[in-house]
Formats: structure tokens, C-alpha cells, sequence
């Protein structure tokens, strides 16, 4: 594989060239903000989260889909591009139900995280207040759409890791909504294996373990980690 | 003459209901050789013969084209194309297939519009009544043929249509 060679906020850096921008980044040491990125699962695009400038002019792409180019000039912390991330983040806690101070996730949220990290600590946006419903069905877990941010995490998790493609999107636009099955409880569902990668997964309280009350759940994501490492490399990393 | 499909390994049982749709259903996956990128074509397919797509039918696609059920109900539910639900109480589906057309189909919809005021793919206001087309149902040998909540009935006329009408929408609009 050939190295390209690009700068990244003004630092000269070599990678691969099938990398993205984002694996060159975190590579060298540059963070870049993502939510619906998970490494080692396929790339989904979907939250504009890790948008950089690239290329002439500045362009806003994607870091997590968009590929290293030879001579490339990157720009991952613009004034512009922080305006950008709190919008986004706006945009999402506007659209979903998320109230941190009742939610299992508190503490553990990937949400919560990225929107001290953008210091995005109220709204200017109004809130959508959408009616959203909660499956209790399945004798593990529980999902809570009004905290759901339609990441697709967990629907590629349960595709690309263990196999059964319980979950998928349905809908569209605003109406969009994480199913199982043919959108039935998630406890009737005759896919399911009830192995929990969709809740390790979830960057949210969306999917959630049931007992589990506010701010004490954990993810358990260090598994989902292990487990692509092990699938994908064969690195067993206990 | 619809063929059985080669009794491959595992092959989904026929659908129990002895719906003749369904068989129709089957002859058009098999155009695609049950490809499962042809999810679209078999949906398109679906919702013609049976005006809608029931949670029952897209199962069936699913076992038959061997997809997840949830990315069968996405691709359904992401095209406003596709219907899952009649949107009123009774649903009528008139057959506009050539046969049903020869034999005065139109006639059948410009009595549901007298008598209920609604045309295709719309439903009374008082959510008594979904009028959908079709083409074909496979019923063309006792065409016009319309499909009255599920049950198929043949050799219709406008002025039954409209009397089985009367029950369905109260008040009318007559
Ligand atoms: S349930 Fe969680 S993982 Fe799935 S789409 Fe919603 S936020 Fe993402
Ligand atoms: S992390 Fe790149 S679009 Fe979501
Ligand atoms: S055309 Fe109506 S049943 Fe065939």
C-alpha cells in the first residue's frame, strides 16, 4: 500500500492511503470529535460530528469516510468547524428527548461527552419535544427512542459483528426510528441472540440494561473493542 | 402457468392462507431468481397485487428473497410509495388489471366516488373507507373483481359495489 504524506492543522504527517482522515489523525495524535464512528465497524457518515476542512477552499468532509490525498491540508479545529459541532449537537438534542439528570447513561454517555467537549451547555435552538416510545419487551435491555440519535451504531453492530441484522432504520427524515424485526417488540423478535452488542454499542441511554437506574449504567464497551479486534485481527486482547 | 419453484433446500412453505395472490408473489420473485437486491422490485410487486403491505406479506418476502424482516420494513417504510397500512376501518381494492379493466373496472371506482366520495388511494374523512387499485389479483376469470377487506368477490357490478357501500360509509356522500 502506497504512504501519502498530508499535513493536518499545520503538522506534516504519513499514512496509508487507504486510511481516512480520521485514522490519519488519531494516528498522529489529533483528536477529532465522532459519534456515529465506531472503528472497526463500517463507516456510516451519518452524524457530520467529525466534519474537517480538506482540500481547496476549505470543503467540509466527513473525516471518518473521506480518504488521505497526497498533499492534502487539513483542518480540524477551525473557529468555523467548532460553530459547526455545536450546531450539530444542538440539532440532536433538539430533535430526541434527552434529560440527562434522569437518564441511565448520565456519566456514560458519548452525547453528554462530545457536548461538554464542544461547550455546548444550552440551546438556541427550541426543543421539538418529539413523542417517542420505550420497549420494554425484551427481558435484558431496553430501548428508549426519545434518547435514540439514529446513529445506526447498534444496527451495524448486531449486522457486522454478530450476524442476526435484528435491527435496522425504518421510516425516514424525522420520523425515522431504530426497529427490530418487523418494527414488533423488541422482545417477540425471532432474530435476536440477546448477546448485547446493540447495548455496547449505543453511544446513549438509548439501549439500555434493565436494573440499571440513573447514571450507574456502564456500556461495557471495552467488550464490543474486544470483540472487533478479535473478529477483524485475530488479536485476542484480554 | 405458474411453475413450483425447484424444491430447493429449505424452501419457505407456501403461504397457508391459499391466497392465489401470494402464488402470483412467488412467480414475480422468481423473475429476480429471489435475488435480495431485487427487495424493491418484490415490494413494488407486493404492494400491486395486494394494494398494501401487511405485516404478513413482508415476511413472506423476507423468508423468500432470505432477508433480515427489519431491512424488508425499512426499505418498506423509507418510500412513501409504499403503503403498510389500509388508512381507513375497510379497505376496497379495486382490480384495474386488463381483464377487470375490459369488464368495467372504472365503473366500479366512479360508484365508490358516488358513494363514498373518494377516489383511489384515498380515504373518507371519517376513516371508514380506503379505496386502493391493484392490477391483476389473479382472479380475471370472474372479473371486475374488487377485494372487500381482505375477501375477494367477483363478477361485481357498480350497483352491488355501491349497496355493500351503504354499510361501510354511514352517511355517504351521496
Ligand atoms: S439505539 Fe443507540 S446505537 Fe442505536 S441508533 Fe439509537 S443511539 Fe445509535
Ligand atoms: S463520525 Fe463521521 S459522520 Fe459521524
Ligand atoms: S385483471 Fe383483475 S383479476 Fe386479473
Amino acid at each position: 500500500m502506497t504512504a501519502v504524506t498530508l499535513t493536518i492543522d499545520g503538522k506534516l504527517v504519513t499514512a496509508r492511503a487507504d486510511e481516512t482522515i480520521l485514522q490519519a489523525a488519531r494516528a498522529n495524535g489529533i483528536p477529532i470529535p465522532t459519534l456515529c464512528h465506531v472503528d472497526g465497524l463500517s463507516a456510516h457518515g451519518g452524524c457530520r460530528l467529525c466534519l474537517v476542512e480538506a482540500g481547496p477552499g476549505g470543503r467540509l468532509q466527513p473525516a471518518c469516510v473521506i480518504k488521505v490525498a497526497e498533499g492534502q491540508d487539513v483542518r480540524t479545529d477551525t473557529a468555523k468547524l467548532r460553530e459547526y459541532r455545536k450546531l450539530i449537537l444542538e440539532l440532536l438534542f433538539a430533535e430526541g428527548n434527552h434529560v440527562c439528570a434522569v437518564c441511565v447513561a448520565n456519566g456514560n454517555c458519548e452525547l453528554q461527552d462530545a457536548a461538554a467537549a464542544a461547550g455546548m451547555d444550552h440551546l438556541t435552538l427550541d426543543y421539538t419535544h418529539p413523542r417517542r416510545e420505550v420497549d420494554l419487551s425484551h427481558d435484558r435491555f431496553g430501548v428508549d427512542h426519545n434518547r435514540c440519535i439514529l446513529c445506526t451504531r447498534c444496527v451495524r453492530a448486531c449486522d457486522e459483528l454478530e450476524g442476526a441484522h435484528t435491527w435496522d432504520m425504518s421510516g425516514r427524515g424525522a420520523n425515522s426510528k431504530v426497529i427490530t424485526d418487523l418494527n414488533q417488540p423488541w422482545g417477540e423478535s425471532a432474530t435476536c441472540t440477546s448477546c448485547g452488542k446493540c447495548f455496547m454499542a449505543c453511544p446513549t441511554g438509548a439501549i439500555f440494561r434493565k436494573g440499571a437506574t440513573v447514571a450507574e449504567m456502564d456500556h461495557g464497551r471495552a467488550k464490543l473493542d474486544f470483540l472487533i479486534t478479535a473478529r477483524g485481527r485475530k488479536q485476542w486482547n484480554v | 402457468m405458474p411453475t413450483a419453484p425447484p424444491a430447493a433446500e429449505a424452501r419457505p412453505v407456501p403461504h397457508p392462507s391459499g391466497d392465489k395472490r401470494f402464488k402470483l408473489l412467488e412467480v414475480a420473485m422468481k423473475k429476480h431468481q429471489f435475488r435480495p437486491d431485487a427487495l424493491i422490485e418484490v415490494l413494488h410487486a407486493a404492494q400491486q397485487l395486494f394494494g398494501y403491505l401487511e405485516l404478513d406479506l413482508l415476511l413472506f418476502v423476507a423468508r423468500h428473497l432470505k432477508l433480515p424482516p427489519s431491512r424488508v420494513y425499512g426499505v418498506a417504510t423509507f418510500y412513501h410509495f409504499f403503503a403498510l397500512k389500509p388508512r381507513g376501518r375497510h379497505t376496497c381494492v379495486v382490480c384495474t388489471g386488463t381483464a377487470c379493466y375490459v369488464k368495467g373496472a372504472d365503473g366500479l371506482l366512479a360508484a365508490l366516488r358516488r358513494e363514498a366520495g373518494v377516489g383511489p388511494g384515498e380515504t373518507t374523512p371519517d376513516d371508514n373507507l380506503s379505496v386502493l387499485t391493484a392490477r391483476c389479483i389473479g382472479a380475471c376469470g370472474i372479473a371486475p373483481a374488487v377485494v372487500l377487506d381482505g375477501t375477494v368477490k367477483g363478477h361485481v357490478t357498480a350497483d352491488a359495489l355501491a349497496a355493500e357501500m351503504k354499510g361501510w360509509v354511514p352517511g355517504g356522500t351521496g
